[in-house]
Formats: C-alpha cells, sequence, structure tokens
C-alpha cells in the first residue's frame, strides 16, 4: 500500500535558522500518525510545508500522492488542515463558518446539508448552531475547527496540536472525535506536546530541535530505552532525590508524585546498592520496584543520546 | 487556473456577514460618504457672496446714489458704513469691518453731464487675494454697466454701439456648487473605497484567519473578487445617494445618461477597491493599511484632481504627476454626465482612463496576495 504521506530530506530555513533539518518519514494509510516534541522543535513548521501553506527549503514532500512543491493548490482538496491558533470567523455564527468553509471546498446541494448536520452533531454544537463562534468555550471551538476541517471528507487530515490550552475532559472528547475519524478510514496526523496524548497514536515520531529523533510505535519507543527507571517510596521525596543524584550508576533522579523516579544504568547493582545508599543517609526505603518508562522518559533519555539539549 | 464562482461567492457572502456585524465599517461605508459631501458641498465655495463695503460718497448727488444702488442691487455687496471720512474709510478697512470702500468723488454728477471722465475709487482689501479679485470683478462690472447706461442716455440711442452678449454654458448660473459637488463624489469614493479595502485582507492576518482561509483550495483571484464584490456594491450604492444628495440639497443638475455614469462608476470603484487590497496585502496591518490608503487617495485626490486647483496652471513636475491620479479623470466623467449631458463620443479617453485604472488596481490586488504563511 502507498503510504499516505511520503517525506525524504525535508527542510526549511528562516534567515540562518534551520526549523526542519532534512526530516524523513512515511505515515501510513488510515493510521494516527502522532509527532511529539517540545515548543520550537519543528512540527508546526513540518505541517505547514504538507499542508502547502510553506514552501521547503529543500528535500521532498508527497501528500495523497502529489507534490507538496509544484501541487500545493491540489494537495488543499485532498486534505483537511486544522491549526494550532483558532482561525475561525468569531464574528461568524456557527453555522456561518460552516457554510463558508463548505463553501470552499465547494461542498453543495444535499451533501452540504447532510455534512453540516453530522458536524454540528459531531461538535455537540447542534443547540448552538447560531452562536456567535466568539462566545464558544475553547472545547467547542477547536470541535467546531476540526469539523470544518473535514467538511468535504479528505482522505488526510492534519491536526497542529489541537487540545493545546484545552481541559482534559475536552481533550479526551477531542480525542474520541480523532479515533471516530480514524475508524471510518481518515489518515491523521497530529502533533502535541502532551505526552499522554502520544500514547493514543499508533506511531510516533519525535522530534527535538528541527530533526527527527526516533519513529516508532508507543510500546516500542519505550522498549528502547537503554537504562532503567526505579520507583522508590521513601520517608522524604526531596532529600532522597539529592541524595541519589550522585549515586554511582545513577543517571537521573526525579521526584514524581510523593516517590523518586530513578533512572539506572544497572538494575540488578542499583537494586542491591540503592537501599542501603538511602539508610546511611537516615532516609527509610520502604520500596523500590522497577516501573515502565513514560514516553517522557524515552524522550530525555533519545536526546540525552544524542548528545544534544532539549528545546523549549 | 481553475476558477469557482461558488468559492467566490462564499468567499462574497462571508465578507458581507463581517460587514453587517462591524458598526465602525458600516458608518464608513454608508454614514461617511454621504456627511461628506453634504459638508463638503456647503463648506467649498468659490462663489464670493455678502461682501461688505462702505461708501463714501463725496458727490451726495441724484447719480451717485443710483451708482450705489447699483451696487447693491446685484445681491453681492452688503452696505456696512456710510461716511464722509476718508481716514474713517481706511480704518475700517485695516480693521477688517469691511472688504471694500468705494469713494465717489465730488463733481461726479458734474463730470458726468458734461461728458467728462467721472472716476470712482475702488479700495480692496488684498490680504483674501482670491476674494479680493473677485470683488472687484464684480464692482468693475458693475460700474461699467451702468457707466454704458450714463452713455445710451446721453446720446438718445436706444441700443449699445457693441453688445457682447455673453451666455455661460453648462452651468449657467455659474454656481460652484455646480462644479463642487460632481467633483466631490469622485474625490470622496477615492477615500471610502480604498479605507474600506484596505481594512479586509490585514484583518485576516491580524485575526489570524489567514491560515485557515489559506489552508483550502481557494485560488487567489477568488479571495480578491470575492472580497472586492460587497465593497462594490456599498460604492455604487454611495454614489446613488451622492448624486441624488447632489441633485436635491444642492440643486445641481443631472443631464446625462445614468447608465454610462454606473458604467464608469464601477470601473473606477474596481480600481479603488483593488488599491486598498493590494495596500491591505502589502502591509498587513489594519493601522498601516489605513493610514497608507488614506494618504495614497486623499492628497492627491485633492490637490492634483482639479477639483479645487487648475491643473493647467500647475509647474510640469505636477501636471505631469496629476496624469496617474484617477480622480481627474472621474471627474471630468462626473461633471461631463452631471452638467454637460455629453456621453462616450466626448468621454471616450477617460472611459479608457477608467479601464485601464480598473485592471491596474485588480492587478496589483491579486499579484501582491499570497496564500503562503511567511
Amino acid at each position: 500500500m502507498k503510504p499516505a504521506v511520503e517525506v525524504r530530506e525535508l527542510t526549511r530555513t528562516f534567515g540562518t535558522f534551520t526549523a526542519v533539518d532534512r526530516v524523513t518519514f512515511d505515515v501510513r494509510e488510515g493510521e494516527i500518525f502522532g509527532f511529539l516534541g517540545p515548543n520550537g522543535a519543528g512540527k508546526t513548521t513540518t505541517i505547514k510545508m504538507l499542508a502547502g501553506l510553506l514552501a521547503p527549503a529543500s528535500g521532498t514532500g508527497i501528500v495523497a500522492g502529489l507534490d507538496i512543491r509544484t501541487q500545493a493548490e491540489r494537495v488543499k482538496q485532498l486534505i483537511g488542515y486544522m491549526s494550532q491558533l483558532f482561525s475561525l470567523y468569531a464574528d461568524l455564527t456557527v453555522e456561518e463558518n460552516i457554510a463558508f468553509f463548505a463553501g470552499l471546498y465547494e461542498v453543495k446541494g444535499p451533501r452540504l446539508v447532510e455534512r453540516r448536520d453530522w458536524v454540528l452533531e459531531m461538535a455537540g454544537l447542534t443547540q448552538h448552531r447560531r452562536r456567535m463562534t466568539g462566545e464558544l468555550s475553547l472545547g467547542w471551538k477547536q470541535r467546531l475547527a476540526l469539523g470544518c476541517a473535514v467538511l468535504h471528507q479528505p482522505p488526510i487530515l492534519f491536526l497542529d496540536e489541537p487540545t493545546s490550552g484545552v481541559d482534559p475532559l475536552s481533550r479526551r472528547n477531542f480525542w474520541d472525535l480523532i479515533y471516530t475519524l480514524a475508524a471510518q478510514g481518515t489518515t491523521i496526523f497530529v502533533s502535541t506536546h502532551y505526552m499522554e496524548e502520544a500514547e493514543y497514536c499508533h506511531r510516533l515520531a519525535l522530534m527535538n530541535r528541527g530533526r527527527l529523533i526516533a519513529l516508532d510505535r508507543p510500546a516500542a519507543l519505550r522498549a528502547q530505552m537503554p537504562a532503567t527507571i526505579l520507583e522508590v517510596a521513601t520517608d522524604n521525596g526531596p532529600l532522597a532525590t539529592q541524595a541519589l543524584l550522585g549515586a554511582p550508576g545513577v543517571i537521573e533522579s526525579a521526584m514524581f508524585g510523593r516517590a523518586v523516579h530513578v533512572v539506572v544504568e544497572d538494575r540488578g547493582h542499583a537494586l542491591r546498592t540503592l537501599p542501603g545508599l538511602l539508610e546511611s543517609r537516615g532516609l527509610e526505603c520502604r520500596e523500590i520496584r522497577e516501573v515502565p518508562p513514560s514516553l517522557e522518559d524515552v524522550f530525555v533519555s533519545l536526546v540525552r543520546r544524542e548528545g544534544g539539549a532539549v528545546a523549549g | 487556473m481553475n476558477l469557482s464562482l461558488h468559492r467566490l461567492l462564499a468567499m462574497a457572502r462571508k465578507e458581507a456577514l463581517h460587514l453587517r456585524r462591524d458598526p465602525r465599517s458600516l458608518g464608513m461605508a454608508f454614514a461617511v460618504p454621504a456627511a461628506m459631501i453634504i459638508f463638503f458641498g456647503y463648506v467649498i465655495s468659490f462663489d464670493v457672496n455678502n461682501i461688505r463695503l462702505a461708501v463714501l460718497d463725496g458727490d451726495r448727488s441724484q447719480r451717485s446714489r443710483e451708482l450705489v444702488d447699483a451696487l447693491l442691487a446685484a445681491g453681492r455687496f452688503s452696505i456696512v458704513q456710510r461716511t464722509d471720512n476718508r481716514h474713517e474709510a481706511e480704518r475700517l478697512l485695516d480693521r477688517g469691518s469691511v472688504r471694500m470702500v468705494i469713494t465717489i468723488p465730488p463733481g461726479f454728477q458734474k463730470n458726468l453731464a458734461a461728458g467728462e471722465p467721472a472716476p470712482v475709487q475702488a479700495l480692496v482689501d488684498g490680504a483674501d487675494a482670491n476674494t479680493a479679485a473677485i470683488a472687484l470683478n464684480y464692482a468693475g462690472s458693475i460700474v461699467s454697466n451702468f457707466s454704458a447706461r450714463v452713455t445710451l442716455q446721453a446720446s438718445q440711442r436706444s441700443a449699445r454701439p457693441v453688445d457682447a452678449a455673453s451666455r455661460v454654458w453648462y452651468n449657467e448660473t455659474l454656481e460652484s456648487s455646480n462644479m463642487i459637488v460632481p467633483g466631490l463624489v469622485a474625490v470622496i469614493m477615492m477615500i471610502i473605497a480604498a479605507m474600506l479595502t484596505a481594512l479586509t485582507i490585514a484583518r485576516e492576518w491580524e485575526r489570524g484567519t489567514m491560515e485557515q482561509l489559506a489552508a483550502t483550495p481557494v485560488h487567489r483571484v477568488e479571495v480578491i473578487l470575492g472580497k472586492l464584490l460587497p465593497y462594490l456594491g456599498i460604492g455604487l450604492v454611495d454614489v446613488t445617494a451622492a448624486v441624488l444628495i447632489g441633485m436635491v440639497v444642492f440643486d445641481v443638475p443631472f443631464r446625462g445618461n445614468p447608465l454610462l455614469l454606473l458604467g464608469m462608476t464601477t470601473l473606477f470603484l474596481i480600481g479603488t477597491l483593488g488599491l486598498g487590497i493590494f495596500i491591505s496585502a502589502a502591509f498587513k496591518s489594519q493601522l498601516l493599511a489605513t493610514q497608507t490608503a488614506l494618504l495614497a487617495t486623499y492628497l492627491p485626490s485633492l490637490i492634483l484632481s482639479g477639483l479645487m486647483f487648475d491643473i493647467a496652471g500647475m509647474p510640469l513636475v505636477l501636471r505631469v504627476l496629476s496624469n496617474v491620479v484617477p480622480a481627474k479623470y472621474f471627474i471630468v466623467v462626473l461633471r461631463g454626465i452631471f452638467l454637460k449631458g455629453v456621453g462616450l463620443e466626448v468621454l471616450w479617453a477617460q472611459g479608457v482612463a477608467m479601464i485601464a485604472f480598473a485592471v491596474v488596481g485588480l492587478g496589483l490586488a491579486v499579484l501582491s496576495f499570497r496564500k503562503e504563511l511567511a
């Protein structure tokens, strides 16, 4: 099966700053492809190039079989795009925004009615169809923006940090919509800086400072983690974190809720020596156990391995 | 290039909705031009009326009274003071209480009766040269008419030997509002139309809506024409209102073909609206764009259009520059259709200028608008 998106050595510079640096990847048809990285990692610039909004400096991008350099306007008919910042018209009603974008995508006649009602229902805005868009809560605005981006039923959907600034419940609702669209066969390319959202993706590309540093399923990425994470339950978290930071074989030590997460090179050695080390400092070691690494742990360790710092 | 009327109309409908919801734009679109026509129509006038006059009648004869009556009969002068004292008359002029002092020397009637020259002096306040010249002109023509009448009476003949029967065409009453009001329509529409569209593209950039718009397959020609369409409608309503105000409020005659005016106005508005969009797309800021639009339209249209100042009397550089001021051509069109009732047989050159302006305005707008985000 041909990939929905093919990116080869894609690069974009702004003056002397390289926002996206020779990025190469494929997005398979029908998958939810996540783009994870801190602000300034180059996620938005990459998405804008693929959506035909920015011209690449070099490299190639094929979206839905079309070259983004030469056929950007035709690409736009086959994709939906939702920008990071809310960019519908605040002084138009919900219905008027839908009608406007339907007009630009040439959705008309009975299909217009059907699609409009579908979007209103999906976004939960049927009751509020005549309200000014500017008066809606951010969660609703974002669902309306998603609706306007899929009015023409595009096979590929680009979502640039669609849930930034939204409360957790609205975020969860939004991801339900993403799953619904994916179940209908839409390829979804979504960027985020929320680690827990990254877990919902089929495959995940990690970006830092314009470079792609890893690409795999979330579980496989965690399995790549070279070090072990130990969770230590103790009577004094802050002091224990300090004490463990300089200990032999410890790479990283950080508070994680009331416990301490310690990244170690050698699991066996650490399990044997760390309880004694804590007790010698007068701290209690109630429990020490291995936990699976979170994506954040993976991300930080991958960036370290590259010898770079985390941008952001 | 695959243009779609459907997308263009979607764009136009959206733009009309913005307008309907924005009282400031609506006021700018409808109230400001009407108010400007009325205001400027009253204020800008080259007619000199009610010239205050002091009369120093040293003769106090029947003839001297007849001359003063003749001056008053024309309706342009009003006597503020009659005096015998030359110094007092000069003081009135110094203080600005009067604009002109007419001195009739002793012996005026006697000289006339004897067929001798009978000089009359008019002292005028030249601080406002234009008004002074017009006042002198009025006084001079009244006095020479009076003089001709006296000569005729003396020679017992019923007609003057040579009679210059002058008639003014097109603006028979020589009311300056007949000349000013049609010209004002051109200048005001130039300013308003450019200001209105100067907001449209910049607003999309400032509010961040350009990003979503640029992500759709809409063609830039569709964006520009779609944005232009509602404003063209507004402009045509404005011009119609201005024509009616001119006819009703200022009694300006309308003698030409309304359809020709409609066609010419449409071309002129397309050019001006396009210019506004060009400025808007170039600056991407509503504030900068409106200020630039005002500057680019207001001064040239007012000064170099021939509305207030005669272009033929300007230095060469300004005469050449005036050729690229669209209002200059539109003013000729408006005056021609309003006052002369002439058609394309006379106004074809202006018609060509209007077409060129529309093409350039639209062309600049389309070329300056890019869907790519920078």
